[in-house]
């Protein structure tokens, strides 16, 4: 049994509702595109991304695509308030020949709307059952769970018989065939045929088979203007919506940057585990391991695998990324985060990008590994490139920008803010210029608005802890296995050989203490981790801001690196892992430069 | 006139599309030739903002230069609210 529905539609209520406790959350292969699976019953249900049909436009179709295709039974949830763009997917469906039942959600919504629905008209005209449900409130689940065994294949396009009979005769599964039809390449490939063009007509033809069940049931009755549906509208008016816009970021900075970075992370690093974890560690290896050795080096010492890199990880690294990972669920789960694609869409033009790269570069600040992943809901190779280059190079993720909020602290405002022009300055040359330097042209922003919603608090904790929860197992072991490594570089003493090695960089160019290499050297395998050996450093203001620059577009973590070069293969990882070294050092000396002249040196 | 020359508030009917998957996305998301959409929004320099009952769809400036329409007088019957 297979979950379809389109995007914001509450799919996700039903899942929970039909299965259960008894989850489980994992990535579709090849893809990174989460799939869930749960039992109800006999059926085994799979839940997927929401898609507006069924084809291969991008990853989560495809993956929603295979899922539909071996699925028998397909629950359709459908938005009440957005018949008009649902029943497509509906009606595709039933064209593939699945046994459907339609759950006609948000019903409440569009009677406040002003729009009534006669869901036994539809459901006589569809051929399936349709059941009207309220998910947020519960209504209308059990009267679904009790009809699943009734959905049944429903009234296909008369038509399409005809154009089927051929490729069903080759021995081609009706649904593949409808698929192959409707020119979708992976299927088509899969059966030796090239598409006929033939997609465009069937599309059309779906459409106006919509356009007449819409308004055969839906009636309109009188309409109350609702508060949501004005915020709605003035979230993507320039005037009010730029306002808007600057409260949410500014939330989002109290939350991460001050209420979190500061209030939270002084408890949980320095209280609880500068104060009690570490000294309780150093005692336990103390006992067994002697101080002075080698080994208590390793496991204790300034770059202990059990000290510092549990405290960073869990006391510096956790509260950020959690309280960053909080915010962003409740933008995706309110509706939000479209309407910031749409502001944002005439800025990310000029880069070569569309409103819609917005999100992975807000996800940036999150993760910058989880936020080249989701670079494949771009539209073109081209875009994927250059948002993938931004990020790698500019956009610092919630650890590093913690731990930089951290190095800046108390060198005064206009140092901050010194700093977050030279990052916004990079971040617009390096898109504009890749706009110029890369062939072809970027897709253009279409993107569907959904109603403003209040999220549902049990979903937005589920996804923030899940979220987190992938954080610490990706970052963990990276984290072990570079403190291990500079450990190892302390107790061999190589470490000041190192540091003499790039003192003409780090003391003669930078203007920074020689033992800044180590730090880079640790930026290495994190960049946040890097940020943090600066941050033991004593620096003068003007050389915080050079240490800041430079370790923000030093390298991507090692973890970065790793997918950028499964995601955009191994020339395009290599120029930009060093095009990073390049400009991290180059602009580093060149801010300290400027910065020397203007008479604010050291 | 296309899609990017519409007034705020004016009603018009979808001429011609471009072509390509993009084509095939707008037809899916009921906005195909024919179809009559009101302009909800029109971001200065940015994306305009198309509505159709209580569905809105953003398109990118350069796109709705690409589409062409047909203004039309008031709203379609019934479907404007």
């Amino acid at each position: 049994m297979v979950l379809a529905g389109n995007p914001n539609t509450g799919k996700s209520v039903f899942f929970n509702a039909l299965t259960g406790m008894y989850v489980d959350v994992s990535n579709y292969p090849g893809t990174t595109v989460d799939v869930a699976t749960g039992r109800f019953g006999d059926y085994a249900v799979v839940d997927t991304p929401g898609v507006y049909g069924v084809s291969s436009f991008n990853d989560e179709e495809r993956v929603a695509r295979d899922v539909i295709l071996q699925a028998g039974l397909a629950v359709n949830v459908v938005d009440a308030t957005h018949l008009d763009r649902d029943l497509f997917l509906t009606l595709q469906l039933i064209d593939l020949g699945k046994r459907v039942i339609v759950a006609l959600n948000m019903t409440d919504e569009a009677e406040r709307l002003g729009e009534r629905i006669d869901h036994r008209k539809l459901s006589e005209l569809l051929g399936v059952p349709v059941i009207p449900t309220v998910a947020v409130t519960g209504k209308g689940l059990d009267e679904l769970k009790e009809s699943l065994e009734q959905a049944r294949p429903g009234r296909a396009d008369p038509d399409l018989e005809r154009e089927l009979s051929p490729l069903i005769d080759r021995g081609i599964p009706r649904s593949e065939a409808l698929l192959v039809l409707e020119d979708d390449p992976v299927i088509s490939a899969r059966h030796g045929l090239a598409p006929q063009g033939l997609r465009d007509g069937l599309y059309r033809r779906r459409r106006e088979r919509v356009t007449e069940l819409v308004g055969q049931v839906r009636s309109e009755v009188s309409a109350r203007s609702s508060l949501a549906a004005l915020l709605a509208r003035l979230t993507v008016r320039p005037l009010i919506g730029l306002p808007i816009l600057g409260l949410v970021l500014g939330a989002l900075y109290y939350l991460i940057g001050v209420l979190t970075a500061q209030v939270v992370v002084n408890f949980t690093e320095k209280t609880v585990m500068r104060g009690y974890y570490e000294p309780f560690v150093r005692r336990l290896v103390g006992a067994v391991v002697p101080a002075a050795s080698p080994l208590a080096t390793i496991l204790t010492g300034e770059f202990g695998v059990l000290t510092m890199t549990v405290t960073y990880l869990v006391g510096l690294l956790l509260p950020l990324v959690a309280a960053f990972y909080l915010a962003m669920s409740v933008m995706e789960d309110t509706g939000y985060l479209p309407r910031v694609a749409t502001l944002a869409d005439r800025v990310l033009v000029r880069l070569g990008l569309n409103g819609r790269a917005v999100i992975p570069l807000i996800l940036g600040f999150g993760c910058v590994t989880m936020a080249t992943i989701t670079t494949r809901l771009l539209g073109s190779a081209r875009e994927r490139t250059i948002a993938v280059a931004l990020l790698g190079l500019a956009i610092p993720c919630s650890a590093q920008i913690g731990v930089i909020a951290g190095l800046l602290a108390g060198t005064g405002l206009a140092i901050f803010i010194l700093y977050a022009v030279i990052m916004f300055i990079v971040f617009g040359i390096v898109g504009a210029v890749l706009d110029r330097l890369l062939p072809g042209r970027s897709t253009d922003l279409l993107i569907d608005l959904p109603p403003l919603r209040l999220p549902r608090l049990d979903n937005v904790l589920a996804k923030t802890w899940g979220k987190s929860l992938m954080f610490i197992q990706e970052a963990g072991p990276l984290f072990f296995y570079g403190a291990l490594f500079i450990g190892l570089l302390q107790v061999t003493n190589a470490l000041p050989r190192i540091e003499a090695f790039f003192a003409p960089l780090t003391v003669g160019w930078l203007h920074l203490p020689k033992q800044a290499a180590d730090a880079f050297i640790m930026g290495i395998i994190r960049r946040d981790f890097g940020a943090a050996g600066l941050y033991g450093l004593s620096l003068a203001p003007v050389q915080k801001v050079v240490a800041a620059v430079t370790i923000t577009l030093f390298v991507p973590c090692i973890a970065s690196v790793t997918v950028i070069y499964k995601e955009r293969g191994a020339r395009e990882a290599s120029v930009l892992w060093f095009a990073s070294w390049a400009l991290a050092f180059g602009l580093g000396g060149l801010v300290s430069m400027a910065l020397r002249l203007a008479g604010l040196g050291v | 006139m296309t899609l990017d020359q519409v007034p705020k508030g004016q009603w018009a009917a979808i001429r011609e599309l471009p072509d390509g998957d993009v084509r095939a996305q707008i037809i899916r998301f009921g906005l195909g030739e024919g179809e009559a959409v009101q302009c909800a929004e029109v971001l200065p320099g940015g994306p305009v903002v198309v509505r159709k009952g209580t569905f809105h769809l953003a398109v990118g400036r350069r796109l709705a230069r690409r589409i062409t329409v047909q203004p039309l007088e008031g709203a379609p019957g019934g479907t404007g609210r």
